[in-house]
């Protein structure tokens, strides 16, 4: 029996080797299928979730490493039916394309706003650079990072 | 093309990568016929209107004037349903796989309809070939190819409900105007909802298509606007939508491990010990067909399957795997040895295959000023980033077995009869359930992944199972973009214009099919041809038996390269500016009488003109620029669409490229949705430039690369400004999907040759020695 904290909701989960990557027991167990499988070997992003508040490769961590441990996932940004800034940002400037990197670049980039409220542009190329999106958003991701700031400045 | 096109070598065609020859073939196309074309209607389930609309092509001449086939029967359900309480459903009958069709198929019916957007849900269409004609995204065809049937499907909708509405009121059809999903008549302060309209709308008879008026350009209230995409919401909140987040009941996880170079059989496999590993059901020898090196074929490559009970359960199963593989029948294609043919080959003039002659250009070029130029460019993957997966049920039953199939596929409409050959069904005892596509690029034209997974579940046994690729097996077993070779020579004449062009292309042909591989080879029609009298096209052929297969915007993507690079060194030579130099060429053809804007229209020099004085003018062509900052330029038509770009780029002493700003003028009609529209140009743009610094190289019949960490596409540092124009013609429009890729690459080069004097002929470019920034 493994316990697990994911989205503020405390999971019981049976029957998984120690050695499954937390992005599996999200999916195949949890069905939350919003943490995506791009490479397997930490170089996409695409399973971008939050440990604590940190965004970590879901891929390359051992469930059994999680621990009490808090997990985040795009499924758990919205406070029910309201978006977050940056969720309404990506709307907004109509971020995606084929949209499956996105859940990994919105968890990239809420952790960047979360530790740096105003970020530059090189600051924001230094901190997305782990998530690659197929499609080139890459122009919409930088202008949506920005109006999200902007707007979480607007009403501080 | 005087031949009758079926739905299935269209489409077939259309993977091998013909779409540059797409006018053509939309003209001849057959798939379903234009003049069965009409009105179906019925009740909905729960009330309201269901407007059914048969498929059909642009009208043209041509497809009226030929013999109908037998009409197609009618199934309920195709683009429009408005409910009794407003709501209103419309049907996307093409895969979504990034480049935004289901919003731009929801802004084209709501215009026609004149419904409020807010009203309106877009959804996803069944598969069904009776219905919706062919189904599939490629060759950015889907707007092309629906932009009539779409609008007459909305009017149509709209007509009834107008007709409904004078009826109950007592007053002519022509006092009543619709706006925002409501019907009105001024002279009576009358209105009311298209809901509340909908039932009596339903018991009307449909309109003759021929009746109806489509809505002026001027009168658009939603086309050339700016739409957020209508899954936006369910993305950025994790729904499940792709073809990886299907999960069903029960349902159980398989992967097939195949043999690494394509061709190679299964000797022996370690099965019993695998089968005692935790969390596994199963593990057996798919027998497959070795030499369904054509990923077309109704077949499945050997290979060993694992079934378990969840995805990390096969995977670490798979790790243990240890499988003999008989390579006796297996490819032993060699890049290396690739190139050093090529090599030889390209200092004959003319290769063994010539395809298209005129004039006598080894005369022309035996005098005069000449140019020569030999380009290599490599093989790259697709890459998209949903690796290949697929979810199917095979089920037994007292009246029949059937296949229920969750699929992520660019073309179910091929898929469909494929999984059925594969498990010996009958296509109507199969069922496809569409899937959001996490990226399509061309591989998922191809329906490998998905024979597969119909393979795999019949022989589960009556339990659901997803088929998981690992990105290792994407890469192993991709369709790649073809790599090539050109030799050229051009000539140019005493005031410096180009005279004469020779290009021998060395290029490859699939050892199964003997066929030229798919995209590669020069397409008959392919520009400078008609321009210039003294023309040669010719092709050498190296076997092949690495599958290949369209890769965005296929041929076009590497043709572009050469031939606008070509034409950079032609006018450098010449010691003339390349935008004057590229013009007088188009200028041979230009002002004379063009076909009205309808129709297929295909490559139009004075739509060429105008976008590159265009692209140089937004761009500052020939004004001074940033120190150190240079400009490129290179046009190309593909995919109905006639592009320029001016790539502004600056290049270090350590030979590292910094592409600052691409300006983008393109003429592709009317623009659907401003912002989709938008995205796929600066995706286009970023696609282009990543894919200057990638190959994948096989030795031996195997690829070197099999992962992320040896393919090292874009991230965001440096993503350069995407400045874009569009000429908004009164032609019909086109898909973006593509066509603003292929003259990215040549003008970043273009601009290299600016700033160093260096000519890249070599892709990707880190074998030149330089870098993308």
């Amino acid at each position: 029996m493994l316990r697990l904290n994911v989205n503020g909701h405390e999971h019981a989960i049976e029957d998984v080797a120690d050695d499954t990557p937390l992005l599996w027991v999200l999916r195949d167990e949890l069905k939350l299928v919003g943490t995506k499988f791009g490479c397997g070997i930490a170089q996409c992003g695409a399973c971008t979730v939050h440990l604590n508040g940190q965004p970590i490769r879901s891929c390359q961590m051992p469930v059994s490493a999680v621990g009490s441990g808090k997990i985040t996932t795009v499924e758990g940004l919205a406070a029910g039916e309201t978006l977050t800034a940056l969720q309404k940002a990506w709307i907004e400037h109509d971020v995606p394309q084929c949209g499956y990197c996105q859940s990994g670049q919105l968890m990239s980039a809420t952790a960047l706003l979360a530790a740096n409220k105003n970020p530059t542009d090189a600051q924001i190329d230094q901190f997305m650079a782990g998530n690659l999106c197929r499609c080139g958003t890459y122009v919409r991701i930088r202008k949506a990072i920005h109006s999200a700031a902007q707007a979480v400045k607007g009403n501080a | 093309m005087n031949t009758v096109v079926t739905t299935e070598s269209f489409v077939n065609d259309l993977v091998a990568g013909l779409d540059r020859d797409v006018a053509s073939q939309l003209a001849d196309a057959s798939l379903p016929p234009v003049s069965r074309r009409g009105f179906i209607k019925v009740a909905g389930a729960a009330g309201g209107l269901v407007l059914a609309l048969s498929a059909g092509l642009p009208t043209d001449a041509k497809a009226q004037a030929r013999p109908a086939p037998p009409p197609i029967p009618f199934v309920p359900g195709a683009y429009v349903h408005i409910a009794t309480d407003g709501k209103i459903t419309l049907y996307s009958k093409n895969p979504e796989i990034g480049q935004g069709i289901k919003t731009a198929f929801g802004v084209i019916l709501a215009e026609e309809l004149d419904a409020k957007w807010s009203d309106v849900t877009v959804e996803q269409s069944e598969i069904n070939a009776a219905v919706y004609g062919a189904q599939f995204a490629g060759g950015s065809l889907s707007i092309p190819m629906s932009w009539d049937t779409l609008r007459q499907a909305g009017a149509g909708a709209r007509a009834m409900l107008v007709a409904a509405a004078a009826k109950q009121w007592g007053v002519p059809e022509s006092e009543v105007t619709t706006s925002d999903s409501t019907v009105l008549h001024a002279a009576s302060a009358r209105k009311a909802s298209y809901g509340s309209l909908a039932t009596a709308a339903a018991a009307l008879p449909p309109p003759d298509p021929k009746t109806l008026k489509l809505k002026d350009r001027k009168d658009y209230k939603l086309i050339g606007k700016r739409f957020t995409g209508v899954d936006n919401v369910s993305l950025v909140t994790g729904k499940p939508l792709y073809g990886i987040d299907v999960n069903l009941p029960g349902m159980r996880y398989a992967i097939l491990e195949k043999c690494p170079a394509v061709g190679g059989k299964v000797a022996s496999a370690n099965l019993e010990e695998i089968k005692k590993l935790p969390g596994i059901f199963d593990a057996f020898i798919v027998e497959g067909s070795p030499k369904a090196t054509n990923v077309m074929a109704t077949a499945v490559l050997p290979g060993v399957a694992i079934i378990g009970k969840n995805t990390w359960s096969v995977f670490s199963a798979r790790k243990q795997l240890k499988v003999e593989w008989d390579k006796s029948t297996a490819s032993k294609d060699s890049w290396t040895q690739y190139v050093a043919q090529a090599k030889e080959l390209s200092s004959k003039a003319q290769g063994e295959q010539v395809v298209k002659a005129t004039g006598d250009v080894d005369k022309a070029l035996s005098s005069g000023k000449t140019v020569e130029g030999f380009y290599q460019f490599g093989f790259v993957s697709h890459a998209q980033l949903e690796p290949q997966n697929c979810t199917a049920w095979y089920k037994q039953g007292p009246n029949g077995d059937t296949l229920e199939m969750w699929t992520p596929t660019q073309l179910p409409g091929n898929g469909l009869p494929l999984a059925a050959g594969v498990v010996g069904l009958k296509p109507e005892q199969v069922t496809f359930h569409q899937q959001r596509v996490g990226g399509g690029f061309g591989r998922r034209l191809l329906n490998d992944f998905v024979a597969e997974a119909a393979y795999l579940a019949k022989a589960a046994g009556g339990v659901p199972i997803k088929l998981m690729w690992t990105r290792e097996d994407d890469m192993r077993h991709d369709a790649y973009r073809v790599g090539g070779f050109m030799a050229y020579k051009g000539g140019l004449d005493a005031k410096g214009n180009l005279s004469a062009w020779n290009a021998h292309m060395i290029t490859f042909q699939d050892t199964a099919s003997k066929q030229v591989a798919t995209a590669g080879g020069i397409p008959a029609n392919e520009f400078p041809m008609n321009y210039v009298t003294d023309y040669r096209a010719s092709q050498s052929l190296l076997p092949l038996s690495m599958p290949v297969g369209p890769w965005r915007a296929p041929g076009s993507n590497t043709m572009s390269w050469v031939t606008q690079s070509f034409f950079h060194e032609l006018s450098t030579a010449a010691k003339r500016d390349h935008v004057e130099f590229l013009l007088e060429v188009f200028g041979r053809k230009a002002g004379q009488p063009a076909a009205a804007p309808a129709g297929p229209p295909g490559l139009n020099p004075d739509r060429a003109i105008g976008v590159i004085k265009l692209a140089a003018e937004k761009a500052g062509w020939g004004k001074p620029l940033p120190k150190g900052h240079f400009h490129g330029l290179a046009f190309y038509f593909s995919h109905q669409g006639h592009i320029a770009e001016v790539a502004e780029v600056s290049v270090d002493a350590k030979k590292k490229v910094t592409l600052h700003k691409m300006t983008v003028a393109a003429d592709i009609g009317p623009v659907i949705n401003l912002s989709g529209a938008e995205n796929q140009v600066q995706g286009c743009v970023v696609d282009a430039l990543s894919t200057l610094g990638l190959e994948v190289t096989m030795e031996n019949g195997e690829m070197q690369q099999t992962n992320f960490d040896k393919y090292p596409m874009r991230r965001i540092p440096n993503t350069p400004k995407v400045d874009l124009h569009f000429v908004e013609s009164n032609y019909p429009p086109t898909g973006l999907g593509e066509p603003a890729f292929p003259p990215a690459g040549p003008a970043i080069c273009n601009a290299i040759f600016a700033a160093t004097g260096h000519r890249i002929r070599t892709l990707p470019i880190t074998k030149e020695g330089f870098t993308l920034a």
